[in-house]
């Protein structure tokens, strides 16, 4: 237990250290929910601007610490052979993957309750909000970000890792009906949403959000697929050295 | 080092018959030896002769293709974890995280480790106190280098491993890293260095190992490879026709650096008469003049070369 702190206790200090990453995993969402919450610019399938945007921004939230933060971080530590001394100490490989999980389910947290903070502020309805759909929801969502995270940062190099992590971000962001509703999108690209990662978690956060279940167990079994399929990878594809 | 010479000591590292391919390149090719604890083993070798490639099957870090390896007595590949808690490692860069600050890291360690080891007094032995607060990327590289020998050190390990552990390192830093591997060797530690630096291995090894083209080329104490090895070296800036010379004395003469000749297979005292003789009646300027047994790079120099023929 005394390892797996101090591990933790290292994770946070390194992400607290990373101005970039705050910016990606805090900045970016609180933003892009202050900003569209009260700028009405955005279609938003005739909600309000702040019902519409919550759901999303809270997938794109996990997206952004379970797959670009984590990624981006373990893939440097890769390459700059952190793991690899990491791995010659008593810590073992289960002790620092739950470390590396357990920081990023506190950054979670913590994203989740800012960002519901700030909607409430903006006049969001929360009265439906479902909290053990929305734990499920993180738990899949983040085992399926972290699983295409890892997979790029255990085969490339840090600082094209880097680069792929943040064109990943930006596609998952632009096609998954986070800003704006997939209803808007041309048909065959409205498909590509439903069925990636960021789609099928902002949908099944968007039914998690308004207590419904519009997009019923289908963005629920897309999601479950994902997270099953990238832990697979992720397992096979990463590297430690 | 070897098993002959040092049997009824303490073995700390066992390698047998060792072969470590990468594809259809076969990086170490059957190489047996083995390192004693409470002595200083030096791993000599240029680019790809396969002793990184050892030390990291020794670490833990690949798996042997063929033939087997023992720290301790433990297999470092199945026993990994066993193994950890008593075995230090420097790696020759990197290992750190840029952002990480150097009283953190030691403190992590030595709570990773639990061997009981004070940051503070760590942080101390290898005067890193003034940077303290500083993250890795600000440090010097002889700073860097310390910190890593530190976080090795925080094992309280029985055996160590530390790739060019003076790359980089003033004097002074050099002398104290020098003094730490002592230390070491005097407390019982298997110390395994990798080195490029000759002059550094010749400082500080009890045992040499010297590696080419994956196999060893060369081992026993510095006084085992040296021994044998009798030269005559001077210095000189006339042009030296090292065919009469050659002829002259009856030993093989050559140029080892500019303005820097060896003659090799004696240190009689009667050639070097012949020499200055010599000299003389051809009008050249020598000085400088040494005689004794080759030293390490002069050894190094020609075991490689003759086993590159």
């Amino acid at each position: 237990m005394k390892l797996l702190r101090t591990q933790l206790a290292c994770e946070l200090r390194v992400l607290a250290r990373n101005g970039e990453q705050l910016l990606l995993i805090l900045g970016i969402p609180v933003l892009l929910l202050a900003f569209f919450s009260n700028v009405d610019v955005l279609p938003t399938a005739g909600q309000r601007g702040v019902n519409f945007l919550l759901p999303g921004i809270v997938a794109l939230a996990i997206m952004s610490t379970a797959m670009v933060s984590l990624g981006i971080a373990t893939g440097f530590e890769r390459s700059y052979l952190v793991l690899k001394r990491l791995g010659a100490t008593p810590l073992g490989v289960p002790r620092l993957v739950l470390a590396k999980a357990l920081s990023v389910v506190a950054v979670e947290i913590v994203q989740v309750i800012l960002l519901v903070a700030l909607a409430y502020l903006f006049g969001a309805d929360l009265d439906a909000l479902n909290l053990a759909k929305l734990v499920l929801a993180i738990a899949l969502g983040t085992l399926a970000f972290s699983g295409i995270g890892l997979s790029l940062a255990g085969r490339l190099r840090g600082e094209v890792n880097l680069a792929a992590q943040n064109a990943l971000y930006l596609v998952l962001l632009l096609i998954g009906g986070i800003v704006f509703p997939l209803q808007e999108f041309p048909s065959w690209l409205h498909w590509v949403g439903r069925i990636s990662p960021s789609g099928a978690l902002a949908d099944v956060m968007r039914d998690v959000f308004s207590g419904t279940s519009i997009h019923g167990a289908s963005s629920l079994v897309v999601l479950l697929c994902w997270a099953i399929t990238a832990q697979l990878a992720a397992f096979k594809l990463f590297r430690w050295n | 080092m070897s098993s002959a010479s040092h049997a009824s000591e303490n073995v700390g590292l066992s390698v047998s018959h060792l072969v470590i391919q990468y594809g259809d390149i076969t990086a170490v090719d059957h190489v047996s030896f083995t390192a004693v604890s409470g002595r200083v083993t030096v791993i000599l070798g240029p680019n790809g002769a396969g002793k990184t490639s050892t030390i990291e099957a020794c670490e833990g870090f690949l798996a042997p293709t063929a033939g087997s390896v023992q720290v301790l007595g433990l297999n470092p590949y199945l026993q990994r974890k066993q193994l950890n808690r008593q075995m230090g490692i420097m790696l020759q860069e990197g290992g750190i995280y840029p952002s990480a600050r150097v009283g953190e890291l030691v403190k992590q360690y030595c709570a990773l480790y639990g061997n009981g080891v004070d940051a503070d007094v760590l942080i101390s032995r290898v005067g890193l106190e003034s940077v303290i607060s500083t993250t890795y990327r600000r440090l010097s590289g002889g700073e860097k280098q310390r910190l890593s020998l530190a976080l090795a050190l925080a094992a309280r390990p029985q055996v160590i491993f530390l790739d060019e552990p003076t790359s980089g390192i003033d004097v002074n830093g050099r002398d104290l890293v020098r003094l730490i591997i002592r230390e070491l060797r005097n407390d019982g530690c298997c110390v395994i260095v990798a080195t490029h630096e000759l002059d550094e291995a010749e400082r500080i090894a009890d045992d040499v190992l010297i590696f080419h083209r994956g196999n060893i080329v060369a081992s026993g104490t510095l006084d085992d490879l040296r021994s044998g090895r009798e030269e005559i070296r001077f210095r000189s800036n006339s042009t030296v026709d090292l065919h009469s010379l050659s002829t002259t004395l009856g030993f093989p003469v050559e140029q080892t650096r500019l303005h820097e000749f060896t003659i090799a297979g004696t240190s009689d005292a009667r050639v070097i008469v012949q020499l200055t003789d010599w000299a003389k009646a051809n009008n050249v300027d020598i000085g400088d003049i040494g005689a004794g047994s080759q030293r390490l790079d002069d050894v190094f120099r020609r075991l490689t070369a003759e086993s590159a023929s």
